[in-house]
């Protein structure tokens, strides 16, 4: 009995050092706290001071300039085409992707024989490096060598003396660099999508069959709508990673050509770092915080209310 | 209302036949429950009745008509699943409106239909929740008011009951077949449940790996089972089967009794036996032996209804018997019931 009474009290005042909760959740915690601090936190509020700044590349000197450089950024007209390309390459490549990826995901949702060796390929342009799978882009884009104008040549597509330079044509610009992120955002939303598919139990769609529902409307009324919450998700990923994409952009037409493809994040990178005017890249790329904080705030209601439910 | 009928229909996953040249007839407005434990292939065949499955070989005839190569959608039948399967972004009215939407019915006519399924089955309150905020009992009256709103021809149930919890599947058995008497619709319920299959059924079906053991009613299949899987898997604790003279020997427990009980009656045959243990179950007892020479040292089981206050003890001989009318006759290698034998 005495030693009963006794272990608790001699359990408290040698609690060990890792079995303290309190001080266990702090030190978990600090990693994440430390790499957000220095790799998020950090850069933010340095973008900031930068953008209220004179800095530019190789001087050593800073001045305020209060909001000098927002000024400049809002009367260029560079500026605004950006942020308009920016919205169309997002919007537009956006809508094909989640299209595109709850078709595929339907397809891959069937059993058929091959279909682990079907995914696996599908998946492959989200684990290639993209700088690298947009140079193999820069090729199949090529104005002489270009893979499409030979085949469209051969099956008579188009004429043998049309040279259709993908790159350098403004419409045709913008669709290339379209295309190059539906390929690539493609696998992720994909996936995504096939696991809300997956999560739908089969004695849903078999009440659904013997309710009478055909094709359609399975598709309309039982299908899309469990698998929306779940498309959101992609959606928003896909939208953080066009909105604030540069490689694609500068692997392919480094904003060209006039511009027609340059997007906010390309256009902050060519100001900033390659020409060399930190304090208006800095200003240019805080034009991207707006969107990402709503973005943010749709990401947090919603695991909100999938908490509660 | 119709007849469903398979003929020959055979399931076969890899080289097992699910289900294995199946012949069943369900007459018009007819209740046949097919029973079986769990991967008998009930559910394969419940599945290809409602086309949700396509057979290997053989036929599915709804109202006579061939339906074996139609979708469920053109076969008129509604199936109650036994997750109930409700869809959990509708409201309850919207979930019972579904098959009347899927048929093209529009605006008045399915609001008329959704109340008066609903008021069928007391859910009127629960139209405008969504299925996660009913309970158990709830969500299955709501599946099955989607099931009867569009007056199919046929209800297919699957182990409706079985998501329920023990005190409110005896009422909702009773509901089910009270609504079915009163709709006539012809139907059939699969269940691993014997005493859900005794209680519902006009016939029951008792399958193993693919095959019908034995159609008949409850009472066929528990007084006279056809072999010995039916006369062991019906009844419980099951029937007590014994070796004698190249037959099986079968005696349900409750026929199993002191020979006192017996009184005058002459014909008898004794089976004494050492009791090992005794379960009170309160209106019975339970009483587990082994059987004494001349027969085989067999395990049976006795069920002493409480009006027989006989004190037993474990350890000690008794003179029990069996009324010989009440012994069941199979043949040892195939347990099939010896022709006119024991009846």
């Amino acid at each position: 009995m005495s030693s009963a009474v006794a272990q608790p009290r001699a359990a408290k005042s040698h609690t060990p050092w890792l079995d303290d909760e309190l001080r266990l959740g702090r030190i978990l915690l600090a990693p994440t706290v430390i790499y957000i601090i220095a790799l998020v936190g950090f850069p933010f509020l340095l973008a900031i001071f930068y953008s209220v700044s004179d800095a530019t590349v190789g001087s050593t000197s800073l001045h305020f300039v209060g909001l000098h450089n927002y000024k400049m950024i809002i009367e260029d007209p560079t500026f605004w085409r950006s942020l308009r390309n920016a919205i169309v390459f997002t919007v537009v490549s956006q809508v094909l992707v989640v299209v595109l990826g709850k078709i595929l995901a339907m397809a891959l949702y069937k059993d058929f024989p091959g279909k682990w060796i079907v995914r696996l390929l599908i998946l492959l342009p989200w684990v290639a490096p993209i700088s690298l799978s947009s140079i193999a882009w820069l090729w199949i884009f090529d104005p002489v060598y270009s893979i499409i104008n030979v085949s469209a040549r051969a099956l008579h597509i188009i004429g043998p003396n049309t040279w259709p330079i993908w790159l350098g044509q403004p419409d045709l610009a913008m669709a290339s660099v379209i295309l190059v992120d539906v390929w690539r955002l493609l696998p992720l939303a994909t996936v995504i999508i096939l696991a809300g598919l997956s999560a739908i139990p089969q004695d849903i769609h078999d009440a659904a069959q013997v309710d009478g529902a055909g094709f359609w409307r399975h598709l309309f009324m039982i299908n899309l709508p469990l698998v929306m919450p779940i498309m959101l998700v992609a959606l928003l990923f896909g939208i953080v990673f066009t909105f604030t994409d540069l490689i694609v952009v500068y692997v392919l037409t480094r904003g060209g050509p006039f511009d027609t493809t340059q997007v906010i994040a390309s256009y902050a990178f060519f100001t900033g770092v390659e020409g060399g005017d930190l304090a208006s890249g800095a200003a240019i790329s805080l034009f991207l915080f707006p969107v990402l904080v709503a973005v943010a705030i749709v990401f947090l209601t919603m695991a909100k209310r999938a908490e509660v439910t | 209302m119709a007849t469903v009928e398979t003929r020959a229909l055979t399931k076969s996953f890899e080289a097992d036949n699910a289900v294995d040249g199946i012949d069943l007839l369900v007459k018009e407005g007819e209740f046949l429950v097919l029973l079986g434990p769990s991967g008998c292939g009930k559910t394969t065949l419940l599945r290809m009745l409602a086309g949700l499955e396509t057979p290997t070989s053989g036929d599915v005839l709804i109202g006579n008509k061939v339906v074996t190569w139609l979708p469920p959608r053109a076969r008129n039948i509604a199936m109650v699943f036994q997750s109930y399967a409700l869809y959990p972004h509708l409201s309850v009215s919207k979930n019972i409106a579904f098959p009347l939407n899927a048929v093209g019915m529009h605006g008045h006519e399915v609001a008329t239909k959704v109340d008066e399924a609903a008021s069928m089955f007391g859910i009127k309150h629960l139209l405008h929740r969504k299925p996660r905020q009913l309970s158990g009992g709830e969500r299955q009256r709501v599946a099955l008011a989607r099931a009867v709103v569009r007056n199919p021809v046929v209800f297919l149930l699957d182990e409706p009951l079985s998501n329920l919890d023990a005190k409110l599947r005896t009422s909702a058995r009773d509901e089910l077949q009270q609504f079915q008497r009163r709709l006539g619709t012809t139907t059939v319920y699969v269940t691993h449940d014997q005493v859900e299959a005794m209680g519902l059924g006009d016939r029951i079906a008792v399958l193993n790996k693919g095959r019908i053991h034995q159609l008949g009613t409850p009472l066929d299949i528990y007084n006279d089972p056809a072999d010995t899987f039916v006369a062991t898997f019906i009844g419980s604790p099951p029937m007590n089967l014994m070796e004698a003279d190249h037959t099986l020997l079968g005696f349900r427990p409750e026929h199993f009794l002191p020979h006192d009980v017996f009184g005058a009656d002459r014909d008898v045959t004794p089976f004494p036996f050492t009791v090992t243990r005794i379960e009170h179950l309160g209106a019975d007892r339970l009483i587990y032996g082994t059987l004494e020479a001349p027969n085989p040292a067999v395990k049976v089981i006795s069920r002493l209804p409480s009006t027989i206050p006989m004190p037993i003890e474990t350890g000690t001989r008794y003179e029990f018997a069996v009324r010989t009318a009440n012994l069941k006759h199979f043949d040892r290698e195939t347990g099939v019931k010896r022709a006119g034998a024991g009846t």
